[in-house]
Order: structure tokens, then sequence, then C-alpha cells
């Protein structure tokens, strides 16, 4: 009896406050924040909301945005595109002004079209899907994370234009990561036309052994090995190319860039190369921003805090350039003003990706990952 | 055509094969003799794996070099995994010797999961870096292309360890007292044969060649995880069916052709199919020949 009672009593306490928030809420902004932030994959959503937290709060503090204060909307969508319909038709019903979210995103593009009808931004801090901004059917839709082909096409410009390579292999784990990065690196090397793809091949993950296809990496006559996965097999094919004795740079993305890779493939890792987004450590808010994370939480921020930040301040500047929430007003303010943001100084182009964020290439020298200028 | 790149792949499959054959003849002579099949043997590999990964990591901190280190942790590695082995089947089949025989089957997967689980809890669910324990040798350096010096170790190591096992059970008692039991229990243990340590010792056999596959293996790929057993147990076991399940030269075979088949498979079509070769293989043997490739069809017995 005693469990049903507090179940009915928060139930009524959640009645009273979905009555009261829009009541007191008459003349202020409406941010949402929409994302996982219960289930498995709620360490990516998490981060995001905290972000968006501390930003309104600093600003709120401050006096809010023209003279108005920031209220923020939070919606759980679990990652998952049905409860995202669901949460953005909310949001919208709500009023809510702009949205900082989705985060996965299958989960974004689900809410997009909602929102399109609405006439509501949403600035995106990790949906990385391409045709999301490059697919031009959702002008309502920003993002401050660099889409998925972005990496692979400094790989392949990479591999081309700066370490000459004539005859490319490229081998992928048969993993959506890993398969997206390998399909986009082959058709931009195509299309550059410097160097051919001799090679284009998935191998099984998990298997104790991949000499066969590393023979055949040197039957091709290949120069160079783009792979796309993550740092177990990286480091299989690594150590196997080294018995075998053959030694072609090797080129990964940024599942490769981190300790795990470094461990495990030891003196194998030296010399690979691994794209990985560029580092915004240096930047003063970035700093600013960490520090204070730190300081309330006692931990280091999670995965997309940076650009979840950046999406927040991003917004709320849009906002006071362009003097309200009007649409179209808030779109020009977030194409054209310049805003200091933990991801560097970024303004959106015409297809809502942000100018100024992106991928660098890395190099394994003495046993770390180290920019490659 | 290509006659370098067709003998590469055959030096790749051949090695690939022999780690192969060595899993599955511990699948095979535990089904010769108690027409079980052990799902738990890769974990064995497995645990063999781990235990070596640990003992080298201390003796390398000794200062012992490579090859020294590869042995003194491959002994160590046998006699956990025979230890694992020897208790595997205390308690999770012994008590079922009796039972219907689908019962211990679905023990074999119980066991299966748990050795994997606990693994990842008492150890890591990540991977570890195996270290490289088989040095490149001076004389190997004018055909590394074709076997390097691991691939070298890896063949002399199976190929001795066969020929040992021939002479076990062709040879001395306990093999004797093996296919004793394998031809009939009940007659067996009225001659006096103690079945039960039999089938011990089978389990204690299989152990030994499985942790044996995983040292070398392991210190091939150079990275071991609490689920390396599962795809490795899997590709033995086709290898030991391919051969005839119960036959022991049948699994040596079939770990081989498995191998080579692969790897063909993979160099002159597409990698990305490769395990559609093994299990293809698989099913095309076992339309043309139920038993396998050696193996004899058996009545079944009323």
């Amino acid at each position: 009896m005693q469990k049903k009672t507090l179940v009915q009593l928060v139930a009524a306490a959640l009645v009273a406050m979905a009555f009261a928030a829009p009541a007191s809420a008459a003349d202020t902004i409406k941010l949402g924040v929409a994302g996982p932030h219960t289930g498995d994959l709620a360490p990516y959503g998490m981060p995001s909301k905290e972000a968006a937290e501390m930003v309104v709060a600093e600003i709120n503090a401050k006096g809010g945005v023209n003279g108005k204060q920031v209220e923020l909307m939070i919606a759980d969508d679990q990652c998952k595109p049905e409860i995202a319909t669901n949460v953005a038709t909310k949001l919208v019903s709500e009023g809510v002004n702009i949205v900082i979210g989705h985060v996965c995103s299958g989960a974004t593009k689900a809410a997009m079209g909602i929102y399109k009808g609405a006439k509501i931004i949403a600035i995106s801090p990790s949906a990385t899907n391409p045709p999301l901004t490059k697919g031009g059917e959702y002008p309502n839709f920003y993002r401050t994370i660099a889409a998925d082909d972005d990496q692979a096409m400094l790989a392949a410009s990479f591999a081309t234009d700066k370490l000459n390579a004539k005859k490319i292999a490229i081998l992928h784990d048969k993993g959506d990561y890993g398969k997206g990065f390998a399909d986009f690196c082959k058709e931009a090397i195509e299309k550059g036309g410097k160097a051919k793809v001799v090679m284009y091949e998935g191998i099984q993950p998990g298997a104790m052994d991949y000499s066969a296809v590393i023979q055949k990496l040197r039957s091709e006559g290949a120069d160079l090995l783009i792979f796309g996965g993550y740092h177990p097999e990286a480091s299989k094919l690594l150590s196997l190319m080294n018995k075998k004795k053959i030694k072609v740079p090797f080129i990964g993305p940024d599942g490769l860039k981190g300790d795990g890779f470094l461990k495990i493939a030891g003196k194998d890792a030296e010399g690979v190369y691994a794209t990985g987004p560029m580092d915004v450590s240096k930047f003063p808010i970035n700093m600013k921003a960490r520090s204070d994370y730190k300081a309330k939480y006692g931990k280091e921020p999670g995965t997309f805090f940076d650009q979840a930040y950046a999406a927040t301040l991003a917004a709320l500047n849009a906002v006071k350039v362009a003097g309200g929430t009007d649409y179209d007003a808030l779109g020009k303010a977030l194409r054209s003003s310049m805003v200091e943001t933990t991801v560097g100084k970024i303004k959106f182009d015409a297809k809502g990706d942000a100018e100024g964020v992106g991928f660098s290439v890395y190099q394994v020298k003495s046993g770390a990952f180290a920019e490659v200028k | 055509m290509d006659f370098q790149y067709l003998f590469e792949l055959l030096c790749g499959g051949v090695v690939k094969g022999s780690i192969y054959a060595l899993i599955a003849l511990g699948y095979t002579m535990v089904y010769g003799i108690i027409q079980l099949i052990n799902f738990a043997h890769g974990e064995v590999y497995m645990i063999g794996a781990f235990v070596a990964f640990i003992v080298a990591g201390i003796l390398t901190l000794t200062g012992y070099s490579g090859l020294t280190v590869l042995v003194l942790a491959a002994v160590v590695a046998l006699i956990y995994a025979a230890a694992y082995g020897y208790t595997l089947e205390k308690i999770a089949y012994r008590p079922l010797r009796n039972a219907p025989r689908l019962s211990p089957l679905i023990s074999a997967i119980g066991a299966s999961i748990f050795l994997m689980n606990y693994v990842q809890l008492a150890q890591t669910p990540d991977f570890l870096p195996f270290p490289e324990l088989v040095a490149d040798f001076e004389f190997m350096e004018p055909i590394a292309r074709y076997v390097s010096s691991v691939d070298l170790v890896i063949l002399i190591v199976t190929t001795v360890t066969m020929i040992a096992l021939t002479v076990l059970i062709k040879y001395t008692r306990i093999g004797k007292a093996m296919r004793a039991t394998q031809q009939d229990m009940v007659m067996a243990r009225l001659v006096g044969v103690n079945v039960d340590r039999v089938i011990s010792a089978t389990f204690i056999i299989g152990s030994v060649l499985a942790a044996i596959a995983g040292v070398l293996i392991a210190s091939r790929t150079g990275q071991i995880n609490s689920a390396i057993g599962f795809m490795a147990g899997l590709k033995a076991f086709t290898a030991a069916v391919l051969g005839g399940i119960g036959n022991i030269p049948g699994a040596v075979l079939g770990g081989l052709v498995l191998g080579i088949a692969e790897t063909l498979g993979a160099g002159y079509i597409s990698s990305a199919y490769e395990d559609v070769f093994a299990f293809g293989l698989l099913v095309l043997i076992l339309i043309l020949r139920p038993a396998g490739l050696l193996g004899k069809a058996v009545k079944q017995k009323v």
C-alpha cells in the first residue's frame, strides 16, 4: 500500500508541475534540450543537458538575454526515433522557441520534421549523419559537430596530397561506423582522381587471422592502407603486417585515436595516422567551462559536452542578435554572427554545418598521438 | 596464374588450419568418448591465453628472454587449463553422465557462458596486449613473407603435439583404455578400465591442446579478451565436424581443409565472406558425406 501512495504522490507532483510550468513562463525564452537522459545511451545525452544547464544558469544570473530569462525544457528521447517524435511534438505544443538537440542521428532525423513544420530551429551537438545538413531537407537544422564524411574526406586528401599515395587499399570491419568511413573515403579518392583504389574489402571482426587479406594487399601493390573500424582489428592488422614485412602507411578514423589503440598495438602503432576531432582544449571558454564543470560535478565532462556548450551559446547569441525568437531572424543570425564558443569561434554555413569545426590528422610518435601540421 | 601469391596464401592457410586442428582435437576426443559436444572448449582456449598473459607479464619483469618466457608461460597455462578441464567435467558433465543427451549439451553451453563472464568480471572485458614472445629469427628473414617466425613456431609445436598425441593414444596404457572406452563403455568397465579416470584424462588432454593453441595464437595476433574463445571454438567445432567428429585424424584434416579454404576464399574472392566459405564448405561436405570427411557412418543403435 505504501508504495502505491508514494507513486500517487509523485504523479500528483508531476501533474502539478506540468500545470505550473506554462503559467509561470509568461515572458521567457524557452530553450528545449532533447536527447537520451535515461537508458543505455544516457552517457551521450547527459553531458549535453548539463552543458545547457550551466550556460543558462550563467546567462540568467547576468540578467538573461535581451532582458528575458531563459527557461529550460528538458526532454528525454532515449535516442529512439519514435520517442523523439513524441518529445518534439510535446516541446512544440508547449511553445518551445529553439531546441538544443537531438543527440542521436536517427532520433534527430525523426524530430526534425516536426520542428520544420512548426518553424523551430534545432542545433544538435552530436548528430553527425551527413544528409541532415547536406541533404537540404531541413533548413531549420544546425550542428556544432562535423559530419561523418568530413573526416573521411580529410583522410582521403591527406593520403593523396600529403603522402602522395597512388594505389590505395581500403579495408573495413563491415560495421556501420567502419564501413561508413571506408565508403566515404573510397568516394572521395575516386572523385579526387589522384589515386586508384586497388582493393576495397570487408574483414571479419574478431577473426583469429587476417593473413590472407594482408597477402592480397601486397600482391595488389598497394602503397597505402585506409582502415575503417575500431582498434582491436586495426592492431591485429598492424601486427600481422609487421610480421609479414609489409610497410605501408596506415590511416584510420577517430575510433583509433585513443589510449586503447596505443596500449594494444604497442610498438606496431608507431607511425600510424588517425583522423580525430580538432583539439579544442586551447580555447579560453572551453577551459573555463571544463573547470566550472569539474568544480560542480567533481569529474571530467562527458561526450559532446563541448559541442552542446557551444550549441547553447550559439543559440542564445542568435536570440540576442535577432532581438527575439522569429524563425527567419534567428536563422540569419546563426549564419552571420560569429560567436566565441567552446569549440572555437563559429558561425554556420548555408546548410547548417558549423564553420571552423572539424578534424585534424594525428600520427603516433614515440607512443603518443601528435597533430600533423 | 600468380604462383607466388598462391603459395603465400597456402602457407597462411596451413598455419591457420593447424591452429583449428589443435582446438578441434579436444572437441573430437571428448565427442568420441562420451558423445558430448563440449561447448566450453573454446573458453578453455581463452583461459589458456589469459593465464599465459598473466604469467608472461610477471616473467617479463624479471628479465628473461622471449622464448623462455613463452615456454614457462605456456607450461603454467597448460596446468591451469588442465585443471579447468578436469573440474569442468566433474562439475558440469559427470552428474549428467546418464541423463538424456540434451542435458549435458545445455550444461556445456551454460559452462561456456559462465566461464566467459567469469573472466570478464574477474579480469576485464577490454582487449589486452599480449606480449610478442617470439622474436624474429634471423634465418627466417628471407622467407618471412611466406612464413613468419611465429608461424614457424606454431607449425613446429602443432606437429610435435599431434605426433605426441598419436603415440599416446596408440602405444600407452591410458591410450588403450581410451580406445576401449570409446568402443564400448560398459564392456570397458567390465574388463577393469576405470572409465571415470579415462574420461577425466580425455578432458585434461583436450584442455591442454586448447591451451597450447590459445598461447600460440595470442602471441601471433598480439591481443586477447574474454570473448576470443567463442569464434575460435565455433571454427574448431566446424573443423571437427568437417573431418568427422570423433575421429582424430579427421579433426586434423578438417582443420587444415577449413584453414586453407578460408584463406584461399579470402585471398581470391573477398575476405568479407571468409565465414561464408567456412560454413558453406561445412554444409556442402555434410550434404555429400554426412559423417564428415573421415567419419564412418554408424548405424543408430536402438
